[in-house]
Order: structure tokens, then sequence, then C-alpha cells
């Protein structure tokens, strides 16, 4: 018989707390110096000025480094020593080139936990990311432009494509090391020597880089690297002797500069903002669909420009992954970016975290509905907790503008046609999502979608041979594959259709 | 010889699939290369490209939901129906460009045969251009290339008719529609061409015909938030720097002018032109059992 009436309580394991001990990785394994210079001519240098600015760890607040400010004048050296560098670059046969970028891929992989854990520390972003996703990607980008290096007349400009010359580029916070690799990989492939500025929030990955460069020997002055903000940015694409602009980041950036280089000859590709449509038909597997829309908007803190904003839930299933979602982000940690368990990282800098505080703010505002999961934010650094809205206006702010954090908004729709036109309601077109079990459905609205990369029944994938850009304001130009060498090439036999 | 009066032709826009009088009234005498007087052309509005431009985004989504093969029949069909008129468009070329009969006839079968040359590259640039991506993952990727949507094109100044037609085919075959400005001193050849596309099996507001100033009309195409792409290659020559900071304003894409411009006779290398106007692609889908 039965006597004792207590009874254990059952475990719940559909919600369990998934406490963990800290994980931390090994912060010993970067260097961070007190003072960083221009990397100009091969060598560090001191700018003109000697003017610097501080880049801070945005999840502590703890001043990292002195950098570099350069001005129109170092800018102007730097462009001079692309230049110089720019004819024995061409010159090497495509084969010598193609080995200088093998060399810095294998070098970059050799000292790969160096460069995840300073990208950690310097952007704020899980330790996760930068080990499995930006700093293994960013070699895989260089080994796959190494090859295309002496196989440029298979570029598809016909025989013998020129480069233009020097490229001046300019790259966002976001993925530091990952966009340096982006711009840098395809630029010296085709013959072109490279200006490049870093973000000013971000700038430790790509002086790293700098000794990298310097260990594999590479012709001095083919890659220069000058730190700064804005005003450095555009004295580079003012320069009269840069040939080329590339450019990752706003879209508000991304139209200056393209009126900035209006009646010019330099080449320019833009790489902008989003506010992609995730859509979610009622057949989709609802636990992938869910893993997908967390990694679509709340990855790297949803500082992604392609990132899945906009949730479009197909009505009858709206409350269901809703549901499922929020139970899902109670599980997210967020945390100290060097810790292995940690999910979300730090926001990258005190203006972005302003700038998502504001326009979540009108979310509200606005009459949309706002949830968080509860986690508690470290005193110290930039944070902000996952978000979702509901019950958003399509033309909601939070619906319509990039916010460029981890905030997803969330609407509904009744048809596929429905589910296309609401997609494509917007300036942008860089990326979408679809899920559905339905092979046509996907075919058909992937065919509709507006949009540069789609995903379906996945998200946020990235890969060298799979070229990334947008449509509309999104930006013109690939990255990556054979089509992202047109950027950096110039037809030699043919019209020229220069855009 | 008859004394009969020959009947003249209106010279009309072409725009929706019709053939309007500028919304403005407004018109220009066209002369000859010798000076003879030609027409009355429709000097094109600003409230003529608003409409222009509607008509062609209206059009953009069937055109570029036939099937490539429905276009380059369709392509093929303007060829047809031009070569049932070289007599004409000689004549026409002659008059406008003061060139001689046997060079006039010279550049309309050029003009024909790029027609036949683009309507064949509407099923295979994709193939070209495009593909798989060999992704280090367990993803089917590909890549193919789109049209951008709607077009604003100024046609050459010289090259009234095959300069025209190199600039308009590479636009549509991909599914684009597209918005254009005549040459202004040579503006007929355009409308005649016109009339062979509204017999073409061309759908109304695929293309549309602006005959008029580039000068004047160049900035509201530009400026147009509607307009997904600028061809500038009928500017060959001059500075399109406000052109190119109109553009910018929903980041069009742009084709920048030649310093002068080209001769058209050449057959292009390759269907660069057709994807200046195109924008690639790339779907992502797993792989899995």
């Amino acid at each position: 018989m039965m006597t004792d009436t207590t009874t254990t309580p059952v475990p719940d394991l559909v919600t369990p707390s998934w406490d963990y001990a800290p994980a931390p990785e090994a912060r010993g394994i970067a260097t961070i110096r007190e003072h960083y210079g221009l990397f100009i001519g091969g060598e560090f240098v001191d700018p003109a000025s000697d003017a610097s600015f501080a880049t801070i760890s945005p999840s502590t607040e703890e001043h990292l480094a002195e950098v570099a400010l350069a001005d129109a004048t170092d800018v102007d050296r730097a462009v001079a020593a692309a230049r110089k560098a720019a004819k024995g670059w061409q010159k090497l046969s495509g084969a010598q080139r193609g080995k200088y970028l093998y060399r810095l891929a294998r070098l970059l992989q050799e000292r790969a936990r160096e460069f995840a854990v300073l990208e950690s520390i310097d952007n704020g972003k899980p330790i996760r990311e930068t080990r499995d996703g930006d700093v293994p990607t960013a070699a895989a980008f260089l080994f796959y432009h190494a090859g295309w290096a002496d196989k440029l007349d298979h570029a598809g400009l016909g025989p013998d494509p020129r480069p233009l010359g020097v490229a001046g580029q300019v790259i966002p916070w976001n993925f530091p090391l990952l966009m340096l690799s982006w711009k840098i990989a395809p630029a010296l492939a085709t013959g072109n020597t490279v200006v490049i500025k870093p973000a000013e929030t971000t700038p430790l990955t790509a002086l790293l880089f700098a000794e990298l460069c310097q260990q594999a020997d590479l012709p001095p002055g083919v890659v220069n690297i000058v730190t700064g903000a804005g005003e450095t940015g555009a004295a580079i694409v003012a320069h009269d002797d840069v040939d080329k602009v590339a450019f990752t980041g706003s879209t508000a950036v991304g139209k200056a500069i393209q009126r900035e280089l209006a009646g010019t000859r330099k080449r320019l590709t833009l790489e902008l903002g989003g506010k992609a449509a995730n859509i979610v038909y009622d057949d989709a597997p609802i636990d992938q669909a869910v893993e997908g829309i967390v990694d679509g908007i709340f990855f790297n803190q949803g500082h992604v420009c392609c990132a899945g904003s906009r949730l479009l839930v197909q009505e009858s299933i709206h409350d269901e992954v809703v549901d499922r979602l929020k139970a899902r982000l109670q599980t997210l940690r967020l945390g100290d970016p060097l810790d292995k368990n940690t999910d979300i990282g730090a926001i990258n800098s005190a203006q972005q975290l302003e700038r998502i505080t504001t326009l979540t703010d009108t979310g509200e505002a606005e009459g949309a509905e706002r949830w968080s999961p509860d986690c508690e934010l470290p005193d110290q650094g930039f944070w902000f907790r996952p978000t979702v809205f509901t019950n958003v206006a399509q033309a909601a702010r939070i619906a319509t503008e990039e916010i460029f954090g981890p905030v997803l908004s969330v609407l509904t729709f009744r048809t596929p046609d429905e589910a296309v036109a609401k997609a494509n309601n917007t300036a942008y077109g860089l990326s979408a999502g679809i899920w559905t079990d339905k092979g046509s459905r996907i075919l058909w609205t992937a065919d509709r979608l507006k949009a540069g990369v789609v995903w379906a029944n996945t998200f946020n994938r990235f890969d060298p041979t799979s070229p990334f850009g947008g449509y509309k304001e999104s930006g013109f130009g690939r990255e990556g594959g054979r089509h992202g060498l047109a950027a950096y090439l110039a037809a030699s036999d043919d019209v020229e259709v220069s855009r | 010889m008859s004394d009969r009066l020959d009947v003249r032709r209106t010279a009309k826009l072409y725009l929706g699939g019709k053939f309007p009088r500028s919304e403005s009234g407004r018109t220009y005498e066209v002369e000859a290369a010798d000076g003879r007087f030609l027409a009355n052309a429709a000097l094109a509005s600003r409230k003529d490209v608003r409409d222009a431009v509607g008509a062609a985004r209206k059009a953009q989504p069937g055109w570029a939901g036939a099937t490539a093969y429905n276009r380059g029949q369709v392509l093929y069909r303007v060829a047809e129906m031009l070569e049932g008129r070289r007599v004409q468009f000689a004549h026409e070329l002659v008059d406008a460009e003061g060139c001689k009969p046997k060079e006039a006839a010279a550049q309309v079968d050029a003009a024909i045969d790029r027609w036949v040359w683009y309507a064949g590259w509407s099923d295979k640039f994709h193939q070209v251009d495009g593909g798989l991506n060999p992704v280090a993952g367990p993803y089917f990727n590909l890549s193919v290339p789109e049209p951008t949507g709607v077009v604003g094109a100024i046609a050459p100044q010289g090259s009234s008719l095959l300069g025209l037609v190199a600039v308009l085919a590479p636009i549509i075959v991909s599914g684009n529609t597209v918005v254009v400005v005549t040459s202004r001193e040579r503006p007929l050849p355009a409308v005649s061409l016109g009339e062979v596309l509204a017999t073409s099996d061309v759908p109304g507001g695929v293309v549309n015909i602006l005959t008029g100033d580039a000068e004047e009309l160049a900035p509201i195409l530009a400026g147009h938030l509607d307009v997904n792409a600028l061809d500038l290659t009928g500017c060959a020559g001059t500075d399109t720097t406000e052109l190119e900071v109109l553009a910018a304003e929903n980041v069009k894409r742009v084709v920048r002018p030649p310093a002068e411009e080209p001769s058209f006779e050449p057959v292009p290398a390759g269907p660069r032109r057709i994807l200046a106007f195109c924008e690639t692609k790339t779907v992502w889908h797993p792989k899995g059992t």
C-alpha cells in the first residue's frame, strides 16, 4: 500500500532552466598593443597629425587601444603606396598572386583562434560565432579567390580582362574581419591593390591582418590599412587616384558615395541595408522554422544587413509560431562574448544601442505589442534583450526601417500572393527567407521575391562560391563566386558597359 | 508620273501600347539632314515620362513572367516585321542621317540582325551567367540572372535605328520593360519602330518610346523613384554628373555613357549588355533525407 502522499516533482523537460557554468575562452591568446599606427607600404607608420581614437570592448566598456586617426594626407600616402605597388602586382603572373593569397588563407587558419578571440573582444559578438563563422569563412574567401588569380580568362569578361588599379574599400563593424576578406580577396586575385578602412569601432582584427601580410611577404603597398571614421572613408572615396570604390554599410552612406562618384570614371559596388522578409507558410516544419527565425534575426545581435527582420507568418499558424518562438528565446544565453555558451553578445556601440532603443520605442508608440524574454543584462557594456513585436502594421517604422539589432517584427498574411506582395513592399532587396515543405511553393515564391539572396528552409548561410548582394536600395554588384570578380575587372574586348 | 498627294503620317509617342500625342500638346519640327521639313514630332513632357514609367511598371511582371522561349519568339517577330519594312526604314535613314542609300540599307539590315541575335540570347544567357555554386555544406545553391525591373534609356543621338535597337533589345530580352527617349534630331525611325513593335506581339508597355529632348527628359527619368536602372549610352560625350546624382536617390544601376558614340555595327562579344540590366539572384536549400 502507498502511504507516502508526497510526490517527487517531475522535471519539466520541455522548458528546462539550462543553467550553465561559465566557460570562457582564454583571452591571453590575443595580444593587444597600446597603440596602433597605419599600415601603409608594408609597415606600420604614424599618422601625419598624430591624432588617434580609442577602441573599446562593447561588452565591458574597457579601453582596449589607441588607434591612429588617418586624415586626407594619410589617405593620400596610402593611395600613393597602392598605386606604386600596382604595377608590380599586375605584372606578377596570376599563379604568383594566387600563391600570396593561399599564404594569407593559411596564415589566417593557423592563427584562427587568436583572430576569433580578438574579434569577440573588439566587436562584442559571441566567440561561438567568431570561432565557427567569421574567421573560418574569412579564410575560405581568401583560399577560394587565390584559385581564381590565374583563371581570370574564365571570369565571364572575355579573354585577358584588366584589373582596375587601386581599389578604395570601406567596411562595416558587424563582421570586421570577414568583410575585410570579402573585399581584399577578390581585389588582389584580380590584380588590384587596395586601401581599406575598417570601421572605427572594430579596427583591431584588420590591424592584426596587417601582420599576416608581413608574414606572407606580400609586396609592400598591395594592401594598405587606414583607420578612422567617416571622414577617413570619405577621403578614400573622393581620392582622384582611386579607380574603384567598394562599400559595405548603410544605404544613406551608399547613396552619398554614389552621388560623390557621379560623373567620374570610378567603378562602384555597394552592399547596403536590408529589411528581409522571412516567410513562414502554414505547412512549414515549425521547429525548423523557429530555429531559422532565431538564426535569421538574433545571429550576431541582429547586426546583419541580410537579417530576417520581418517575419511574415501565415495567419492560421501565427499563434503557434509566436508561442514556440518565445519559448525558444527564453533559452538563449546573453552575456560575456568570450563565454563559449553565449548566444547573444553585446551591441557594438553606445551609438547603435541608442538607435535600436529609439526605433523600438517607436514600435510601441505605433501600437505594436512588445515582448522580450526575462534575462539579466550585465551592468557594464552595451546590451539589448532579444525583442519580438507582434501586431505590427506594414507601414510602422519597425516594419520598414533597418534596425540593425536583435528586434523582430511579426506580420501575417493569408495567401501566397499576399506574402510575396508584403515581402517585396520595401525599398530594400538584399535577402529573404521561405519556410514550407512544398517544393513547388518554394520555387514559385523564390521566383517572385525581389531579393539577391533567397534562403529556403534555412537562413543566413554564406559561402565564398555563392554570390551575395542586393536588389533595389540594398545596392549593386555581387561579392563571392565568379560574379564577384566582375567588380574588380574591365573587359578588354568589348564595348564598355560600365556600371 | 502621278500627281497624287502623299498621305503623311502624324508622328506620335508610343506609350503603353498606344500612340498618344504628348499630353502637353507640344510638338517640334523635325527636319531631314538636308533641311527639308519632315514632320511635327511630339515633344514629350514630364507627365509623359510619368505615364510611360507607369505603363512600363504595369507591364513588367507579365513580360518577365513569360517564358524565355516566348520572349525570344517575340523579339524574333520584331525582326520579321522589320524585314518587311526594310525599304521604308532605309528611306527614313537617308532622310534622318543623310547617309547614302546603300549605307542606310546596311544599317537597317544590321538592326534586323541585332534583333535576331538578341532573340537567340533570351533562353541562353542564364546558363552562361548563372549556375550551381559548389558551397561547402549540404545545400543546393543556384545563382541566376533576373531582370532588374523598369529601365530608363537615352537612345543614341546619331544612330537613330541601329543604335536604338542596340540599346533596346538587350534591355527587354531578359524581361525588363523600358522607357526610351529618342534622338532629338532624328526621332522618326524610332516612331516607325514603335509601329513595328505594336504589330510584333510585344505586349503594350514593354517598350515606351518618347520623342523629344533628352536634356529635358533625362533628369526626370534619372530622378524617378520607380525606375530601377538608367542606360546613358545615348548621352555619349556629355557630362552626366547631374543625372548620376539624381540616379543615386534610389540606388539606380547606371550604364555610363561612352566618351563618344560608338559604331553599333560590330555584334557584341557577349551578353554583357543584357547582364548590365540583370540582378543575380542566389537561392539556397538544404539537402537531406
